[in-house]
């Protein structure tokens, strides 16, 4: 790692620091430090390389001169038009499987701040894997969303789970609108709201379609998305699902914003000129790619300019960020109810799973009404609703303890002291300094595999990575 | 070589030779030309959305001027699916609506499984060793040892090769279907779908096919189109891939598809099947495997079944198996696998034991198909409703047999008989749709779910209460 890090010698920094006035109450400090040119060049190189030696595998594959491992077609079906493209598999036979080993690992215990892994063995080079029956324990959790340390295997929320389940059972068999609707889930919806400082909320059972299946509900053909490059791919795949036109502005930028809304309003719709019905912007609180936090000030300001709504996805930032744990919100300073629709998810920072969406109580009426998980999903489980409804109270303060007041305190000093950490030992990382998502970059492939071998040998971290579309490999801290 | 090389010192001369020798006018021409093109190549591009005769004052009017729609249009406080109806307690057999207890002819929970003690006990075990959340997705330190035990058990008890479980029912389908077809495939696809089906073939953006509802005949007919026009242009036909969508047991009609006939136009065709399971899995068949295993067909033969565990199983999410070349592939592919959280290991421990129990009691799946044969027989006679679906389904709607005129009217009236039924003790529910969103809207209709738990008074109970109710609106 050190010699890694001595070649990272980059003087380039890039760094923002905007104390706008009457916007901001508070700094904001963002950094993307720029890829060293060495280490830029090093990383394409890398890549090339790889490409080349998938190459090389694939021809020695189709002259049979190297088994052929992967799943193949049924001899039955052989002359059926191919259901993988050559190109698309490359990609999974000669990059992908080589360091397979990295993603997918199994764990045995609560994703808790320690964990056990199943420790796996690959005889065959990744192609196959092999579970040895041994169990890695006391590994230093740093991959699992679980910023608040609700997902606990004792405690009061474990024990209020228990007694919901013991009464309701696992499952709900309904749909909301038919007989899925349990008195938990009124409980629920009420809380968070309240939690929120909304008029009015509604659960759902994942947060992936909270985001699909409720965007095409808001708006439809004659409206105009405006979305952040990096959103996630719930919130693009709810916007393509809508019907509406997309129109995409650099990430976080706001110059960018305001060009597409005063061109929208002053152009109309392409083609006909006629006006648009509505503009919906697309930001997340936290972008759990870059660690960044959305400018929520300016997007307020440039929403009520120009009169468009705001749909603010909160799946990393609500319980994470705050002083009592609101949100991005509260973080800034401002209030609920200049958020058009408030989208958030109980996975991380509650260790329950669903979503919820709050707002005006006439949009809360409208989804019940017209929203395609209301009407043909399952609803939530009940203990998984127990669980959110303990820990938001905790959160909130109204079990009568200040746990959950500390443990906001506390993620917060700890993300803070993490990041400082990680500069003063001269490794670059991404982001805002208060966002406890920390993209810490690698850049080279080969450096990322060995990385995650060489921390799991020593027993002390465990992370996650993934790979980006620009061809940087990143490491992640929860 | 040096042949060569020498014409091409002859071709260099010859230019130079030109050169020298061309009028000036023409070495002019040609040279304006050139600097004409560098100047084109280095200008800045024209763009025409910013072409605008509007000043700045203009635009700051047009802004101002500018009103939108209200984000949400305002919903009537009667607007019937506003109104949930509230469930104190858990929904299984006997439940509790609204304050009123009635036995549960709407949740559908076939198999019982909802309130057995085995499986609560199992899930509260995972509750104590996992907790509740998984806090990531499944690349992402998400993937539990229940998960891929749950994975393992699907897998053997569908005898395919592989499953692979999502976290909610209906993102299973609706991540399936896109990760293998994109846009320029061809997808024929039931009228009868379900929703879900129909987002996942929205998102797709493939070429979508509707042939009428389990009419096997319209289906050849348009893949006999489809084949002609594939012989014009044969060089595209190679690379577009084909898909019939299919759902064992229709969830809007209560009928089975026929199997055998597809199996056939697949291999005539050259089409690939995948197969939707929600209703059917854990129903038909002799050991609750669904479609393949009521009809005896070989279950290679389906390229994806897929199923969500939230009907017979009694638990939360869905899965899809078939053969690794192909459930492999989601892995990587499927939206709702690879960005969203994964299922709580509770929910996997109680689709485990669920999964155990039917295993160990083969014989729930004969009594549930003679209760629905049963109450089949004896909804029969209801003048002014009719019973739509097969004998032996689970799920059966009861249509108007007359329609009043408008589908509104049909609402409310169906709306009467439920409230009705439910006053006096049975719980049952109106089919929901979303009138706008779907392709083909199935007719109102009142939903019927059976389930092993009632017993056979209490099917009687109901059938009567359903002719007195029906008898009592409409005089």
């Amino acid at each position: 790692l050190k010699n890694v890090n001595e070649m990272l010698n980059c003087t380039k920094f890039v760094n923002q620091i905007v104390h706008n006035g009457g916007l901001y109450k508070r700094p904001f400090n963002e950094a993307f430090e720029e890829t060293p040119m060495l280490v830029a060049v090093l990383t394409y190189v890398g890549y090339g390389v790889l490409t080349l030696f998938g190459y090389l595998r694939d021809f020695m594959r189709q002259w049979k001169i190297e088994k052929c491992q992967n799943a193949t077609e049924r001899a039955e079906q052989k002359d059926f038009v191919p259901l993988y493209q050559d190109f698309e598999n490359f990609y999974n036979r000669n990059l992908y499987t080589r360091i397979r080993d990295s993603w997918n690992r199994p764990i045995c215990s609560v994703p808790g701040a320690k964990v056990d892994m199943m420790e796996r063995v690959s005889h065959d080079y990744n192609w196959t894997f092999t579970y040895t029956g041994r169990v890695i324990k006391d590994i230093i959790n740093m991959g699992s969303y679980n910023y608040l340390g609700f997902a606990q295997k004792a405690g009061t929320c474990q024990e209020a789970a228990a007694e919901v389940l013991s009464q309701y059972g696992a499952g709900v068999c309904s749909t909301r609108q038919e007989m899925g609707n349990l008195d938990k889930h009124e409980e629920l919806e009420e809380l968070v709201a309240r939690f929120l400082g909304v008029e009015s909320a509604m659960a759902y059972g994942m947060g992936f379609a909270t985001n699909s299946m409720n965007i095409p509900a808001l708006v439809g053909k004659g409206c105009l998305i405006l979305s952040d490059e990096l959103n996630h791919a719930s919130l693009v795949l709810g916007a393509r699902l809508s019907g509406a036109t997309i129109r995409i502005f650099k990430h976080n930028n706001m110059q960018s914003l305001e060009k597409l809304l005063k061109d929208a309003i002053v152009h109309g719709q392409p083609r006909t000129r006629r006006p648009w019905k509505k503009i919906l912007i697309l930001v997340e609180g936290i972008y759990s790619m870059e660690g960044s936090i959305v400018r929520l000030p300016e997007v307020i300001a440039l929403k009520k300019k120009y009169k468009s709504y705001l749909y603010l996805d909160e799946a990393h930032s609500i319980g994470a960020l705050g002083p009592s744990g609101r949100g991005v919100v509260e973080y800034f300073g401002l209030s609920p109810e200049d958020v058009d629709v408030m989208m958030g998810t109980f996975t991380k920072s509650f260790g329950a799973a669903g979503g919820y969406i709050g707002g005006k109580k006439e949009l809360i009426d409208y989804l019940r009404t017209y929203s395609h998980s209301a009407v043909y999903a399952t609803s939530l489980s009940p203990p998984v609703v127990e669980q959110v409804i303990t820990s938001m109270k905790c959160i909130m303060g109204e079990d009568g303890t200040t746990v959950g007041k500390a443990r906001v305190q506390q993620l917060a000093e700890n993300t803070r002291y993490f990041r400082r950490r990680l500069k003063e030992m001269g490794f670059i990382i991404y982001g805002n300094e208060d966002s406890p998502v920390v993209p810490l970059m690698l850049y080279m492939p080969g450096s990322n595999f060995t990385t995650t071998c060489h921390v799991l040998k020593i027993g002390l971290f465990v992370f996650s990575f993934y790979l980006y579309v620009k061809c940087i490999y990143v490491l992640k801290r929860s | 070589m040096a042949a060569a090389g020498m014409g091409q010192q002859w071709v260099l001369v010859e230019m130079v030779q030109a050169f020298y020798e061309a009028p000036a006018y023409h070495l002019i021409l040609e040279g304006i030309l050139i600097l004409w093109i560098i100047r084109l190549l280095f200008s800045k591009t024209y763009k025409l959305q910013e072409r605008s005769d509007l000043t700045p004052k203009e635009k700051e009017e047009l802004i101002e001027e500018w009103q939108p729609e209200p984000l949400v249009p305002p919903v009537p406080k009667d607007h019937p699916a506003l109104n949930y109806n509230i469930v104190s307690g858990p929904p299984t057999h006997i439940i509790t609506v609204n304050g009123k207890e009635c036995i549960n002819f709407a949740s559908f929970n076939f198999l019982g499984l909802l309130d057995n003690e085995k499986v609560k006990s199992a899930a509260q075990a995972s509750l104590k060793k996992y907790g509740v959340g998984t806090c990531g997705p499944r690349g992402f330190y998400g993937t539990f040892d229940v998960h891929l035990e749950l994975e393992e058990r699907l897998a053997k008890f569908m005898r395919t090769e592989e499953a692979i479980i999502y976290s909610y029912g209906f993102a299973t389908i609706a991540s399936a279907i896109p990760a293998y077809s994109k846009r320029g495939d061809i997808v024929f696809v039931d009228e009868a779908a379900c929703f879900a089906i129909q987002k996942g073939l929205q998102a797709s953006r493939s070429n979508i096919k509707l042939f009428k509802h389990n009419d096997m005949a319209d289906l050849e007919r348009l893949l006999k189109e489809q084949e002609t026009e594939d012989q014009k242009n044969p060089r595209k036909a190679r690379v577009t891939r084909r898909f019939i969508v299919v759902e064992g047991l229709y969830m809007n009609t209560g009928d089975v598809c026929p199997l055998p006939e597809l199996i056939k136009l697949k291999y005539k065709y050259k089409v690939r099947i995948f197969l939707e399971e929600s209703l059917s899995f854990g129903v038909l068949g002799e050991h609750g495997r669904g479609i393949t295993e009521h009809f005896g067909i070989n279950i290679d033969d389906i390229d994806l079944i897929s199923a969500n565990m939230e009907n017979s199983l009694a638990s939360i999410g869905g899965f899809c198996c078939g053969r690794s070349f192909i459930i492999d592939h989601q892995r990587l592919s499927g939206q709702g696998y690879c960005f969203s959280a994964s299922l709580p290991p509770l929910l996997a421990a109680a689709a485990i034991e669920a999964l155990n129990i039917m295993e160990d009691n083969p014989d729930i799946f004969q009594t549930l198909r003679a209760k629905c044969e049963r109450i089949h027989k004896a909804l029969q006679g209801i003048s002014g409703l009719k019973v739509v679906g097969e004998s032996f389904s689970p799920a059966l709607h009861l249509q108007l047999e007359e329609s009043c005129g408008s589908r509104e009217d049909d609402v409310k009236l169906l709306k009467r008989v439920v409230d009705y039924c439910m006053d006096s003790g049975i719980a049952l529910t109106q089919a929901r749709y979303l009138e706008k969103e779907e392709k083909c809207l199935p007719p109102p209709s009142i939903r019927v779910v059976i389930t092993v738990e009632q017993t056979e008074q209490e099917l009687d109970k109901a059938a009567s209460l359903l002719k007195e109710a029906v008898q009592s609106v409409l005089n």
